[in-house]
């Protein structure tokens, strides 16, 4: 994210506003930013009414802290001063979905996009693999409304070469369940679908852009999807103001066939113990071995 | 923004006042009181002050008649436009809308937001060397929201010198008054330590108002403004209840009755 940020800062116009956080990650944005690096210390209230008023004098204005402290406190901001204004502020929240798992309950984002997406005209991006970030940033930065980067650690298998940035991309082709998976978890299944037979490997697809109405499936996706006989959706995020929830509605009020939908889902903090990203992620069923029993119901 | 280079008058503020009471009074609404607390330091910052560069932000929304009535009497804002108020379909909510009206560049109403949209548009003129200035009127209540001192904390840091806050320190709040509600008054007290400017001012004393915003500051300055709610009217001053109420016929005869004969 750092080096995608930099390859932008010879725009004056860019600013970057930080809420005190990116500690042995972003000196090296800082050190080519000068004071356009700004650091609004622990207040994520203020840096989102900052933002939002440096992008009313058309900065481009990205504003960011790990995802958890990115929209929860200051939701409010985001909806009146930036979202209300329709102001292209571009926030970066880092560790989406489980990435500070065992940080504790406070450091989970497990709702942010669906929170985020309640908000008129906002665009979300959850980058794949890494090397979609560059993409990401590029893309976020043409768009001219407000954007939420859900930033995770990719997950592909060693050796694995990702295809090039696009919303929709399918991983894995074969004859069995159509699986959609939104950001990084994508990429933790490609290994294990691979290893199947063809005629039992799901076609996998990684979902990298929200909401699904400003980046509807492709029509490859559609067809596989009225010819599947089970759809099966995977997301850290919890059900309710999920990507699965959107494509449903998108599916159902276009008059589609939905073939029998299994969702898996980050469970609402729920949780008496806690850990890793991993152990998150096999207490929500989002692991792989959960993964390879869904789709084999 | 300004219109004309000469002081406003007594007849102006007058003038003001009656049109923001008839206004609210056909719109069958409240918040008078503090409109009023308001308007005076409103009507000389619009008129005297603001340049076509410069900004003003109303950071306590529910005051959007009185920043309504000065833009009317700038002329920005016409009668059609005022009888419009609280009306369906119409731009002048009963806070300030999101577009619409070029002069008020944020929806503002949830309190706690004005200072930090100020500081931040402070900043961008100082990023865009544009010699302007950005003006914040805020209420007292309104420095109970932990956002507001987030804010002061990010505008006094950067030293934002072309920010200018104007704190209508009425004393009332929602339900009582504000040392009873939260032991903050006088705010200005509560700022020991940071390095702002400040003064403390009548705030319906339009010579001691722009006394106080002529004066030159290298870092943020805080014009304190003691206020009375409901002021110009005397059986609305100080007076919780106005507030809320809006105006009977027999109090809106009242009301301008003594408008006149002040």
């Amino acid at each position: 994210m750092c080096e995608a940020l930099v390859s932008r800062a010879a725009n004056p116009d860019m600013l970057f506003i930080t809420g005190d956080l990116g500690f042995m990650a972003l000196e090296g944005l800082q050190a080519v930013m000068g004071p356009r690096f700004i650091n609004g210390g622990v207040a994520e209230q203020n840096m989102m009414s900052v933002s939002a008023a440096l992008a009313r004098q058309k900065f481009e204005v990205w504003a960011y802290s790990i995802a958890p402290f990115c929209y929860a406190r200051p939701f409010e901001q985001i909806r009146n001063d930036i979202a209300f204004h329709k102001l292209p502020v571009n926030l970066i929240g880092n560790g989406g979905g489980y990435g500070y798992g065992v940080m504790g309950p406070t450091h989970h984002a497990i709702e942010d996009y669906g929170v985020l997406l309640t908000l008129p005209d906002f665009a979300v991006f959850v980058p794949v693999f890494d090397e979609d970030v560059g993409a990401v940033v590029a893309a976020a930065a043409g768009v001219d409304r407000p954007t939420y980067l859900r930033l995770g650690r990719g997950e592909h298998p060693t050796g694995y070469v990702p295809p090039s940035y696009a919303p929709w991309r399918q991983l894995t082709v074969g004859d069995g369940a159509t699986v959609l998976a939104v950001g990084p978890l994508a990429g933790s299944y490609i290994e294990a679908f691979e290893a199947l037979p063809a005629s039992r490997r799901p076609n996998l697809w990684a979902v990298a852009q929200l909401p699904v109405t400003a980046n509807p499936p492709p029509n490859e996706l559609l067809a596989q999807i009225a010819s599947a006989s089970v759809l099966c959706i995977a997301e850290e995020h919890v059900a309710q103001g999920s990507f699965a929830a959107q494509l449903a509605l998108y599916l159902a009020t276009r008059g589609l066939a939905i073939p029998k939908l299994t969702t898996l889902h980050a469970r609402a903090h729920l949780y008496e113990r806690y850990g890793s990203q991993r152990f998150l992620r096999e207490q929500s069923k989002l692991d792989v071995p959960s993964m390879l029993a869904a789709i084999a119901q | 923004m300004r219109t004309f280079d000469r002081p406003l008058s007594a007849g102006d503020f007058a003038a003001a006042r009656k049109r923001l009471l008839q206004m609210h009074y056909e719109a069958g609404v409240g918040h008078i009181g503090g409109n009023l607390s308001a308007i005076d330091a409103m009507l000389i910052v619009l008129h005297e002050f603001v340049q076509p560069d410069d900004a003003f932000i109303l950071s306590k929304g529910h005051s959007a008649g009185a920043l309504y009535t000065a833009l009317w009497s700038l002329g920005r804002l016409s009668d059609d436009d005022l009888a419009m108020f609280h009306k369906d379909g119409t731009l002048l909510a009963g806070h300030p809308p999101a577009s619409g009206i070029p002069e008020i560049p944020f929806a503002t109403g949830s309190l706690g937001h004005g200072l930090s949209l100020a500081a931040g548009t402070a900043l961008g003129f100082r990023f865009r060397n544009q010699d302007a200035r950005v003006f914040c009127l805020t209420s007292d209540g309104e420095w109970q929201e932990g956002s507001t001192w987030e804010a002061l904390i990010f505008a006094t840091h950067h030293r934002l010198a072309n920010l200018t806050i104007l704190v209508d320190h009425n004393n009332l709040q929602g339900m009582g008054t504000t040392e009873a509600v939260a032991s903050m008054s006088p705010l200005w007290e509560k700022l020991e330590g940071f390095d702002v400017d400040f003064d403390v001012v009548d705030g319906h004393d339009a010579a001691s108002i722009r006394n106080a915003l002529n004066v030159a500051a290298d870092r943020p300055r805080i014009i304190f403004l003691e206020t009375k709610k409901g002021s110009g009217v005397t059986f609305m001053e100080e007076r919780m209840e106005w507030h809320y109420l809006p105006l009977t016929e027999q109090q809106y005869n009242a009301a301008v009755l003594e408008i006149d004969r002040r």
